[in-house]
């Protein structure tokens, strides 16, 4: 089987104050529909890592290629494109856009890919909340929202253009228990349905959970091939 | 670049500060409508001299210019020679236009023209009693002179047609003939350059508005000056020609220079002053309106950067789900154009409106002009020039906030 992400050979320096070492050589692939987790202390280089194959963050060495398209050395709107339609972002902090409603954030990302006419991209999103269960919230503005349910609607933003792998930075790392598990169990079901996942964490419950670790020390993978 | 999801963004930020898109709405409407006001009533007046000045004076005059400045007879056959001559008299020469009437006659023919007046002009001394006041006589076809000034309709008191049947007539100023403390019927005795004087008879005032010609100019019959300066009934100092359109005047005096051999003047040439004026008020008004958009631009700059920098997170949120710099600066500008443009257009009315109050508020002038309120004028050109300012200055003042929250790094605001 193809991977479906592969990075190779991943080096990444920080310049401030003094130069740092942050990713040695990080090489490994990931397979559609695996559930993968990355976890290590903090400052090992687990978000960093994230962040290259988010393809946000353009500065380092090596090559990223991801559903069979190389992501290294292309300009800002051509990776702006692949993040619309290839990936799904769910992060620790920042959530919605607060002076849309619900629904609004939802279809944003798909209104924007303009694969499908308005109509059909509010329907699909109706889907996915209902997905997460927050179809109750539609209309509501997100700024009326919980962080757990703003956690949830995000997710249902993240999967409104049927991403090719969602990424999540600590997805739970800012909820309570209940929510973390409410969260952690939507991201099981869409891995159940062959849903690619990737996301950070220290919460090694989460972790338990996904179908693969991989565990990194000082910027390098140390177990998890 | 999708625009209506761009369009959407742009409107749910700017409804969500209604308070802050008002007060960076009102700056450029304040702008704008300072712009308007300032525009339409400098443009006022200028349109109000100018039109006071063309209609008082001819569009081309005609004139034999007495020059006495030319090299004596000995200099002009030996230019080299060593000549000395003591107290060279000038040749005697007079202002007159030669065949003056007949070119009169010729002028009106051509196309274009919308009336000619060959007149007499003299200075003449009006004495009155102890009273002495210099000023100028001019001898005309009151008909003529009538068509092209609309004497009829400046007439103070008096008749135009007194002037025909009474060769003694006299028409006058009406602030000469108040110094002069002189009313129609009244007599005044009026002395030429040449020494001649006779007593007219005031049959009418005048009053053009401009106070340099009330308190100088009079009309008597060309016969009645002719006769005072001991000329033949041929004898004309001046054409005054009217044209149907003022600029044709420019190229026309031109013409008639060359084919006549006299000096022509036309009235941009006699209204300097006027115009010159005109220009400066021009530029005043430029540069204040242009003030007043650069402070409402700074206005709208320092709001849409607080706004950038309030919407950080948004703008780290939107590119990471796909939106590239162009949808970020458009999303941003947009919100810019939009307060140009409601700001402009709510300037505009507003505008007019105080445009309007002015252009019926009382303005005395004490007599000098000839207005009752205030001149402003009303021109599509004014509001279309106050839109595009308007806009301009907002999306400069919008594109560098902008430009900044394109260049957001969305990795540094998503880590926290």
């Amino acid at each position: 089987m193809t991977p479906v992400l592969s990075a190779s050979r991943l080096n990444k320096y920080f310049y401030d104050p003094d130069k740092f070492h942050v990713l040695r050589d990080v090489s490994f692939d990931v397979q559609p529909g695996e559930f993968l987790s990355i976890v290590g202390k903090s400052g090992c280089g687990k978000s960093t890592l994230l962040y290259l194959l988010s393809t946000m963050d353009t500065e380092y060495e090596g090559e990223i290629t991801m559903a069979g398209t190389r992501l290294t050395g292309r300009d800002g709107d051509f990776l702006a494109r692949f993040r619309n339609e290839h990936l799904g972002f769910v992060f620790q902090f920042h959530f919605l856009l607060p002076e849309f409603s619900t629904l609004q954030n939802v279809m944003l990302p798909g209104l924007k890919l303009g694969k499908y006419p308005a109509k059909e991209v509010e329907e699909r999103a109706m889907e996915k909340l209902r997905l997460i269960g927050m179809a109750d919230h539609a209309r509501k503005p997100a700024s009326k929202l919980s962080g757990g349910q703003q956690q949830r609607v995000a997710i249902a933003r993240a999967l409104i253009n049927d991403p090719t792998i969602i990424m999540g930075d600590e997805p739970t790392g800012n909820l309570d228990k209940a929510n973390s598990e409410n969260v952690f169990s939507i991201f099981r079901d869409l891995a159940s349905k062959g849903q690619t996942i990737i996301t950070v964490t220290h919460d090694p419950d989460f972790a338990g959970g996904t179908d693969r670790i991989i565990e990194m020390s000082d910027g390098q993978i140390i177990s998890g091939h | 670049m999708n625009l209506s999801i761009v369009t959407q963004i742009a409107r749910t930020h700017l409804l969500a500060k209604k308070r802050q898109t008002l007060i960076a709405m009102l700056g450029v409407t304040f702008g704008i409508a300072m712009f308007i006001v300032m525009i339409s009533f400098m443009q006022g007046v200028n349109q109000f001299l100018e039109n006071s000045a063309l209609d008082a004076s001819p569009h081309i005059r005609m004139f034999n210019e007495v020059n006495t400045q030319r090299p004596g007879l000995i200099d002009e056959l030996r230019p080299n020679g060593f000549n000395v001559v003591y107290h060279q008299k000038p040749k005697n020469e007079q202002a007159r236009l030669k065949n003056g009437v007949i070119l009169a006659g010729r002028i009106e023919k051509e196309p274009g023209v919308l009336g000619v007046s060959a007149q007499v002009a003299t200075q003449a001394f009006f004495n009155n009693g102890p009273i002495q006041l210099s000023g100028t006589i001019s001898g005309v076809d009151v008909e003529r002179e009538n068509r092209l000034y609309r004497l009829n309709e400046r007439l103070k008191s008096g008749t135009l047609n007194a002037l025909k049947t009474n060769p003694d007539g006299l028409l006058m100023g009406v602030s000469l003939a108040q110094k002069l403390n002189v009313q129609v019927g009244d007599k005044v005795s009026v002395t030429t350059p040449v020494g001649d004087t006779r007593i007219l008879r005031v049959v009418g005032t005048f009053g053009f508005g401009i106070a340099t010609i009330d308190n100088t100019k009079s009309y008597a019959a060309l016969s009645t000056v002719q006769e005072m300066l001991q000329r033949d009934p041929s004898f004309v100092t001046d054409i005054h020609v009217k044209m149907i359109d003022p600029m044709q005047a420019l190229s026309f005096g031109k013409r008639l220079e060359a084919m006549f051999g006299y000096h022509t003047e036309n009235w941009a040439e006699a209204n300097t002053a006027i115009l010159t004026g005109e220009k400066l008020r021009n530029v005043m008004t430029f540069v204040v309106s242009f003030t007043l958009l650069v402070v409402a631009g700074f206005g709208i700059y320092n709001i849409m950067n607080m706004t950038v920098m309030n919407k950080i997170k948004d703008i780290a949120i939107l590119k990471a789900t796909g939106f590239d710099k162009r949808d970020i600066v458009a999303v941003f500008l947009l919100q810019a154009v939009f307060i140009g443009l409601s700001g402009g257009l709510l300037g505009l009315l507003i505008g007019f409106g105080l445009s309007y109050s002015l252009s019926v508020t009382p303005f005395d002038t004490g007599g000098m002009l000839d207005i009752k309120t205030f001149p402003v004028i009303f021109k599509a050109k004014f509001y279309v020039i106050g839109l595009l300012f308007g806009l301009i200055t907002t999306i400069l003042a919008g594109y560098f906030p902008s430009k900044k929250a394109a260049q957001v790094d969305p990795v540094a605001i998503l880590r926290g």
